[in-house]
């Protein structure tokens, strides 16, 4: 078993970050790993870029992620997932919602949003986009976005599937359980190996 | 439905350090805490008010009477714990330097989370400097179990040593969360209140002896700091020797897991006797630490050995396993697979419906800008708005307005006004506005009131009506605050009704008299809107000019011909782009409201 695994998620402020890296350490902690999580709170929440470092695996040390060693970034805005690339392991997977979230330095003026599909097939980077928007849509509650993204990593990752339904049902109202549900497993179903 | 954590007496959970300190501070008695919120500390205090209910705790209007207010409940023998940013230390060193002579009788725990990287901050100082120039105990955790023992321990020693103690944080310590074990809460009873002149008092007479007794404690301490666990070495491979503290022993464990080393916990008084101890073990020696060589220069200045330390390590910026591996073993750096791209950067905006907003955008209109201060508002700098030229550190943009105009005229400071926050002011800018007031000054100082310490994530203040466990409290009148320090002239405006803000900025900018602008409008994270509506574009109308585009909203973007509102970002009770419109292309319906 491969001693440590190495996750990015990121995005913007406001997109639910935190609490989709709450998720995943929660559903680590069931499977039994050790686990550390870092991330910066205070001005990136007005919008800013913003990233969540979780690490699991039997003893863990440091709380962030060495450039070069992420083995999945799971982005929740199509730019924000080309500026955590040199993360990537030579191995590593790359998920990105399709959503573009146009910054303030485009919106001034002061920069171009770049075209994100060409700059992927470039580079040659191991994205896989995930429409989690249309499918959230479709569910009837764009509050889902974020859970049926992360049903579609959980199978990428070494944690069992009862593990991250427990940790989904820990953090969920129980109304919107059932919602938040099929939005996991829509997500597992589409993009799972 | 989750249970309170006062109600989790054993186990292993994950917590941040933030969290781990408010555990820690509940598990080991304490009674009583006070802060003023500051990235990255705020979460120390709320996770006490939210999950602690045993500990009496509460905001501060700033750091300096946050550790006042718990210096006089340890001087009546409750435990006590203040908690600020790195720089709320500097508005607290007062207290602070005088606290180390007179001592604690309940025990004293002073948080000070510095902010190495400057995430949210305007300097990078470290204040294990600042504890060994204070003479106090400093300890430095490296993750959330030791943030939690070291609340205890520090309790321990501030009694058992008769100092308070400072508990050094940084923010990859405050924000990352590890495993912790947790206990039940000690209950330690509150000793009471016995007057004590020579103690406490600090009078020439009294205050010579009193800086004797600091002396020979921090004697006592070092030798103490030599057997105790804060400090301790871990042996490996003797031909490397690590001196490290804080976060960057996990670097250190992550890249060199063979490596001897010496895990420093109590930084300040430095454990002579065991660091002497370390390095006649190993071949070499190598100091890794995060901001100042603090280490290192004691060490080397004790000791005059050859290491690597600054020379190796930057002094500069936060630190990850990155720089310490390519640091302390250059060439086995990880491979890069895909390399950096050039993107637009994504800096922090004012949400869309910011009530600052409407003030900064019509302070640009009519070319004016501000001194600034601590808050949001400093957004008030980036473009469209650029209207915000000057910022020092809370509440100074008051006295640099004052200045200015002491320097160059009333002429010479132009369009230029303060701005700074309600939270702010009452933190430290009523001073500056007196000072304006009885200098003669002519300026006018704008108060941004949105009724919540908004940047640290939306707390309350004693102008919210609220306290910390958000039940009512008595409201500061700040028009009556204002008036009362000499200011004829206080103008109340809703900074959402753009003519009527632009109106009164040009009428207080021509008086040749002092004068404040209250701009009051409640945050967004202070409300929710009853109504759900979002303001529309008719595409026909729309002639491109553009001037919805300065207002700097993020719920408004541009396609290349027209702007595109976005109905998922825009705010129900703002209407700012339809006011803005000079052809009616935009339309929002308000419910009634304005």
């Amino acid at each position: 078993m491969k001693p440590v695994t190495n996750v990015i998620i990121c995005g913007t402020g406001g997109q639910g970050i935190l609490l989709a890296s709450e998720v995943l350490c929660a559903a680590a902690l069931h499977a039994g790993y050790d686990v550390k999580k870092s991330e910066v709170h205070g001005m990136a929440q007005r919008g800013g870029s913003v990233s969540s470092h979780v690490r699991f695996g039997e003893k863990i040390y440091s709380p962030l992620v060495e450039k070069g060693c992420a083995d999945l970034i799971l982005s929740m805005e199509k730019m924000e997932s080309l500026r955590w690339s040199p993360y990537l392991a030579p191995r590593g997977r790359l998920f990105a919602c399709d959503l573009e979230i146009m910054p303030m330095t485009v919106n001034t003026g002061h920069a171009e949003y770049p075209d994100v599909d060409s700059i992927i097939e470039k580079e040659g980077l191991p994205v896989t986009l995930v429409p989690a928007i249309d499918i959230a849509g479709e569910l009837g509650n764009l509050r889902v976005v974020n859970v049926v993204l992360i049903g579609a990593v959980s199978s990428h990752l070494p944690i069992d599937e009862a593990y991250w339904k427990k940790a989904i049902e820990e953090r969920v109202p129980p109304k919107a359980l059932d919602v938040n549900l099929k939005a996991f497993q829509k997500g597992r179903e589409l993009f799972g190996k | 439905m989750r249970k309170k954590l006062n109600t989790i007496e054993e186990g292993t959970i994950l917590l941040s350090g933030n969290e781990a300190v408010a555990r820690g501070a509940w598990e080991y008695g304490v009674h009583f805490a006070s802060a003023y919120p500051g990235t990255p500390s705020t979460e120390i205090l709320e996770t006490i008010a939210e999950e602690y209910d045993e500990i009496d705790a509460q905001w501060a209007p700033n750091e300096k009477v946050g550790l006042e207010v718990v210096a006089g409940a340890s001087f009546a023998g409750a435990r006590v714990l203040s908690a600020m940013k790195h720089v709320g230390l500097n508005v607290a060193a007062d207290p602070l330097f005088t606290l180390s002579y007179i001592g604690a009788t309940g025990g004293i725990v002073i948080v000070s989370a510095d902010d190495p990287g400057m995430h949210s901050s305007q300097n990078e100082q470290d204040n294990r400097l600042m504890g060994k120039a204070a003479k106090v105990v400093v300890l430095e955790p490296s993750d959330s179990q030791e943030a939690k023992d070291m609340v205890g321990e520090a309790l321990k020693i501030s009694e058992d040593f008769d100092t308070p103690v400072l508990l050094r944080l940084t923010t990859r310590i405050c924000h990352s969360k590890s495993m912790v074990r947790v206990g039940p809460r000690t209950e330690v009873p509150v000793k009471g209140y016995v007057g004590d002149i020579k103690k406490r008092v600090p009078i020439p007479s009294h205050a010579r002896a009193m800086h004797s007794r600091v002396e020979k404690r921090l004697e006592d301490l070092s030798a103490w700091g030599s057997e105790c666990s804060l400090n301790r070495i871990e042996p490996g491979d003797t031909s490397l020797g690590i001196i490290t503290s804080g976060i960057s022993y996990q670097y250190v464990k992550e890249v060199s897991p063979e490596a001897s080393v010496l895990k420093i916990g109590m930084p300040n008084p430095l454990p002579w006797n065991l660091i002497e101890k370390f390095i006649s073990m190993v071949d070499r020696v190598v100091f890794v630490e995060e901001n100042d060589p603090y280490l290192e220069e004691n060490i080397k200045a004790r000791f005059l050995i050859n290491a690597d330390g600054q020379n190796i390590i930057p002094i500069e910026g936060e630190l990850n396993p990155e720089i310490v591996r390519k640091s302390v073993h250059p060439g086995t750096t990880k491979e890069i697979t895909f390399s950096e791209i050039q993107l637009p950067a994504r800096p922090p905006a004012l949400c869309a419906g910011c009530p600052h907003r409407g003030a900064f955008y019509c302070l640009s209109k009519l070319g004016g800008s501000s001194t600034g201060d601590i808050g949001c508002y400093t957004l008030g700098l980036m473009p469209p708005h650029n209207a915000l030229e000057t910022t020092v550190c809370m509440g100074a943009s008051i006295g640099v307005l004052a200045g200015i105009e002491k320097a160059v005229g009333r002429e010479g400071m132009g369009k230029l006004v303060a701005a700074i926050g309600e939270s702010t002011f009452v933190h430290s800018g009523i001073t500056g506005l007196i000072d304006m007031v009885y200098n003669g000054n002519t300026g006018t100082v704008m108060i941004m009131d949105n009724s919540l310490t908004a940047m640290t994530g939306g707390q309350e203040n004693p102008t919210t009506g609220k306290n910390l466990r958000g039940e009512p409290a008595p409201v500061l009148d700040l028009e009556k605050l204002v008036a009362a320090c000499g200011v004829e002239h206080i103008r109340v405006v809703d900074p959402h009704d753009l003519p009527e803000m632009e109106k009164v900025f040009k009428e207080e900018m021509a008086r040749e008299e002092i004068s404040v602008i209250i701009t009051r409008r409640p945050c967004i994270m202070a409300y929710r809107p009853i109504r759900k509506s979002a303001a529309v574009l008719d595409p026909d109308k729309c002639i491109s000019c553009k001037l919805c585009m300065k207002l700097g909203c993020p719920a408004i973007s541009w396609d290349g011909e027209k702007p595109v509102i976005s109905e998922h970002h825009c705010w129900p009770d703002c209407n700012m782009c339809v006011q803005v419109c000079p052809v009616d292309a935009i339309s929002k319906d308000m419910g009634g409201l304005t």
